[in-house]
């Protein structure tokens, strides 16, 4: 579906310039977890197909014709892991922030020069 | 200032590389071969309902047992970085309320997450779902009770009893000679009842139990670091 491409296109591409333009670590953090939504979206609605139903084969769906009644299976059943992961490495993430602000007692990137060369 | 630039015309770069793949974008009418041959071996070699279950159960089960190491990995970075350290604030008691009502409300969430990952091979959920749902549940008692303190040695226990189960009922099925992970060592039964599907509903329940016991356990620990 084109419409929701596009959404979540704009999502990724929003979330990248966040990442790569804001100081604040939370705010990166922020801009990777729309990035993740973008990328989510757009997976999604490349199994769309047109007037279809959820892949669940119950009394909705004949189980002869099910093959031209369902949507893709595959990107669903690849986003449904991926929004847990998702959760887990931006809380992993999170807590990397807050172990760095223990360290020096701000959020900025411009205060952590160890890594830059 | 240049830096801005660079970022900008990277970003703008990016959009130029990834435009033609929507401009040209046409949906598709109808499923490609390995989708179709996913929903009718759903039906008729696992007998079960929800093609999304299966396909990341049983035909895509090794990249969900990658996707769940994945998850356990970034519970242990968690549990590393914010090792508990016994700090003293000052608490606030909470209303009569909020604890009456989130007593009530847990264990109807409970319900509600086992009720999705039992049933995932027959309707919308499983075990990665019902697990979140089981998680908030522990959100909402840690949220609403600051003297709630889950045991780290039952959710380590449980977390490590379903991945290891997990894994096991994938190794009988290569000793049973049908493939690793291949549900129909346990008996089919009758499509679209509760124990049917082979062993989905058993993988499923054991996953959702360790995502939940892991979501869980990052909470807890970012609770716990007041």
């Amino acid at each position: 579906m084109i419409e929701t491409l596009i959404i979540g296109f704009v999502l990724l591409v929003i979330g990248l310039f966040a990442m790569l333009t804001q100081k604040n670590i939370i705010k990166i953090i922020l801009g990777f977890s729309i990035a993740d939504t973008g990328v989510h979206i757009i997976i999604i609605s490349l199994g769309y197909l047109k007037g279809r139903t959820a892949p669940i084969i119950d009394s909705a769906v004949s189980i002869a014709n099910s093959v031209r009644e369902v949507i893709d299976p595959i990107p669903s059943a690849l986003v449904l892991t991926a929004i847990v992961i998702g959760l887990a490495t931006t809380a992993l993430m999170l807590v990397f922030a807050a172990e760095i602000y223990k360290k020096k007692g701000s959020f900025s990137i411009d205060d952590y020069k160890e890594l830059k060369w | 200032m240049i830096n801005k630039v660079l970022i900008l015309l990277s970003v703008i770069g990016l959009v130029v590389i990834f435009l033609p793949f929507i401009v040209n974008f046409e949906a598709r009418e109808e499923l490609s071969p390995l989708a179709r041959s996913y929903v009718e071996g759903s039906v008729q070699d696992l007998n079960s309902p929800n093609v999304v279950t299966s396909v990341v159960v049983t035909y895509r089960g090794l990249d969900t047992i990658g996707e769940v190491t994945v998850l356990f990995l970034a519970t242990l970075g968690v549990g590393f970085l914010l090792q508990n350290k016994k700090q003293k604030s000052a608490k606030r008691s909470v209303s009569e309320n909020i604890k009456t009502t989130s007593s009530f409300l847990v264990s109807l969430i409970m319900v509600l997450g086992v009720y999705i990952f039992t049933h995932g091979h027959l309707s919308p959920g499983g075990g990665f779902q019902g697990g979140v749902v089981i998680a908030s549940g522990f959100l909402l008692l840690i949220l609403s009770d600051l003297d709630f303190k889950i045991s780290h040695i039952i959710l380590s226990l449980v977390e490590s009893i379903s991945g290891i189960a997990y894994v096991v009922i994938g190794l009988v099925g290569l000793i049973l000679t049908i493939g690793f992970l291949n549900p129909s060592l346990l008996p089919l039964g009758k499509y679209g009842e509760l124990f049917s599907a082979g062993a989905i509903p058993l993988i499923y329940s054991f996953i959702g139990l360790k995502v939940g016991s892991e979501l869980t356990n990052i909470i807890n620990t970012m609770g716990s670091e007041r």
